[in-house]
């Protein structure tokens, strides 16, 4: 029986493709490097990426990843900088409704897989639960050290003098470590690792998170992973610690003092407003506050 | 000649609901998934790593095994990947029986330590909250597996492929349609 006339999950799918797009021998080949990469945290495996139907820097990393875990019974959410609405996150929903008749939802809570491009939900994660991220340069040494073979020869000597040497310079410079963003860590104390351009601020929940968290890098390659309850710390100093960093207001919307804010210009005339980066967070935080007021 | 009995029914989703599986047992090392549970592989083969091996292994993977030639043949049919003699040489080693050490097989390199190997090994039976205590990444405090039929020698030879890591083989367990994973993180303390 071939693979075009077994059944499907409920919901018509397009005609002519694979379910969930990709060929099963590429799936195949995306699943071991998955299952490596699982199986030494940190370490970047690189796979035959494909070309995809959107370019390059869209995340066609995390869409292949996703394809390549994705089941009938999945439900899948995808942000783009924690928004739900945003142009790449629809489109990559709608990209997965249409070729595998997969659920989606914008609550957290309800996802079974969540594809992001530079954010992590607010809502602790599950252990029912996996991330996939979408990373444009998976090499956290790639600005100190461009040859590639000169960095894998590093990562193999767990030699990250460089980075060290990046984040004092900093501090010698500016009197703190000046990175807001695709800010390094080190897993299962082993290897140095891109978080993908998260904000600093989102660097704490990768540490321990009970959700399994894949990477995926289309144009650069490589997929990399962080078990469940493994070990995430920010690259710091003693006399230095990593603090992450969040814009001291409280959201506009919902008030919240303690998420991650986006700044957004008003007016032409020096207005702006703070508001959760995470809509779907602040969503229901302000249906719970408007209940509330209601009773 | 006998009939090859088929693989999956559903070649794309049971593929994709095996891979689950063992996805989840390799993030969760010591927890059992079940997989394979329709198919009907031949003997010494059972589900559980009939279904690993029509899942993962293909033309790019080569692959070992001691299963006798009914194994061999269903395997070469269904996955058409190519069987070697020597199990350094393969990506997966399938052991019925007493296992190849783990040191004989692919181990990686220190720049490409994905290049160690898979080995599907079969066992009697496979219990969770007892036995063995695992730590380590994917384990919230400690998970307990009891391994009926580990081959003898088991713990020792995993002590010394935990120190090699980042290089080391990964070892997926299989007794009837239930499975489970250690990765080369794992650390196995006796129960």
């Amino acid at each position: 029986m071939s693979a075009l006339e077994s059944p499907r999950a409920e919901g018509a799918t397009m005609e002519g493709y694979n379910f969930a797009y990709l060929d099963e021998a590429t799936k195949r080949m995306i699943r071991r490097a998955i299952l490596k990469a699982v199986a030494i945290p940190g370490h970047q495996i690189p796979f035959g990426a494909r070309e995809m139907p959107l370019p390059y820097g869209w995340g066609t990393g995390g869409i292949q990843v996703t394809a390549s875990i994705l089941g009938p019974a999945d439900t899948l959410k995808v942000i783009d900088q924690g928004s739900d609405d945003t142009t790449n996150a629809i489109s990559i929903r709608r990209f997965f409704r249409r070729v595998a008749g997969v659920a989606t939802t914008e609550h957290t809570a309800e996802a079974s897989v969540i594809q992001t491009r530079h954010r992590i939900p607010e809502r602790t994660l599950r252990e029912d639960q996996i991330m996939v991220y979408q990373v444009p340069q998976p090499e956290p040494l790639f600005r100190l050290e461009p040859r590639r073979a000169e960095t894998k020869r590093l990562h193999a000597l767990a030699d990250y003098g460089l980075m060290h040497v990046r984040l004092y310079e900093d501090i010698a410079r500016l009197g703190h470590i000046a990175k807001a963003y695709d800010y390094p860590v080190m897993v299962n104390g082993r290897y140095l690792m891109s978080p993908s351009p998260i904000p600093a601020f989102d660097n704490p929940k990768m540490h321990r998170m009970a959700a399994l968290q894949l990477f995926g890098a289309g144009r650069e390659k490589r997929i990399y992973a962080i078990p469940p309850y493994t070990e995430v710390r920010s690259l710091d100093f003693e006399d230095h610690p990593f603090r992450p960093i969040r814009a001291p207001h409280a959201c506009a919307l919902c008030r919240s003092t303690d998420t991650y804010l986006d700044e957004v210009i008003t007016d032409d005339a020096g207005g702006r407003m703070f508001v959760c980066s995470d809509t779907d967070f602040c969503a229901e935080r302000q249906a719970a506050t408007a209940q509330e007021a209601a009773e | 000649m006998t009939m090859l009995t088929a693989g999956f029914a559903d070649p794309v989703l049971d593929a994709q609901a095996t891979f689950r599986a063992v996805l989840e047992a390799v993030s969760r090392p010591g927890r059992i998934q079940r997989a394979g549970g329709a198919l009907n592989p031949p003997a010494p083969l059972n589900q559980a790593a009939a279904a690993v091996l029509l899942t993962l292994a293909d033309a790019d993977t080569p692959l070992w095994l001691d299963g006798g030639s009914a194994a061999e043949a269903w395997l070469r049919f269904h996955c058409g990947a190519p069987v070697v003699a020597q199990p350094g040489a393969a990506a997966f080693a399938l052991a019925t029986g007493m296992p190849p050490a783990l040191a004989a097989l692919a181990q990686g390199t220190e720049e490409e330590p994905q290049g160690g190997a898979t080995l599907v090994l079969q066992v009697s039976d496979l219990a969770e909250g007892e036995g063995w205590h695992l730590t380590g990444p994917g384990i919230e405090h400690e998970h307990r597996l009891r391994v009926t039929g580990a081959p003898e020698g088991f713990l020792s030879a995993w002590v010394a492929n935990r120190a090699g890591f980042p290089c080391g083989v990964d070892v997926v367990l299989c007794a009837g349609d239930r499975l489970t994973a250690l990765p080369r993180t794992v650390m196995i303390a006796e129960g």
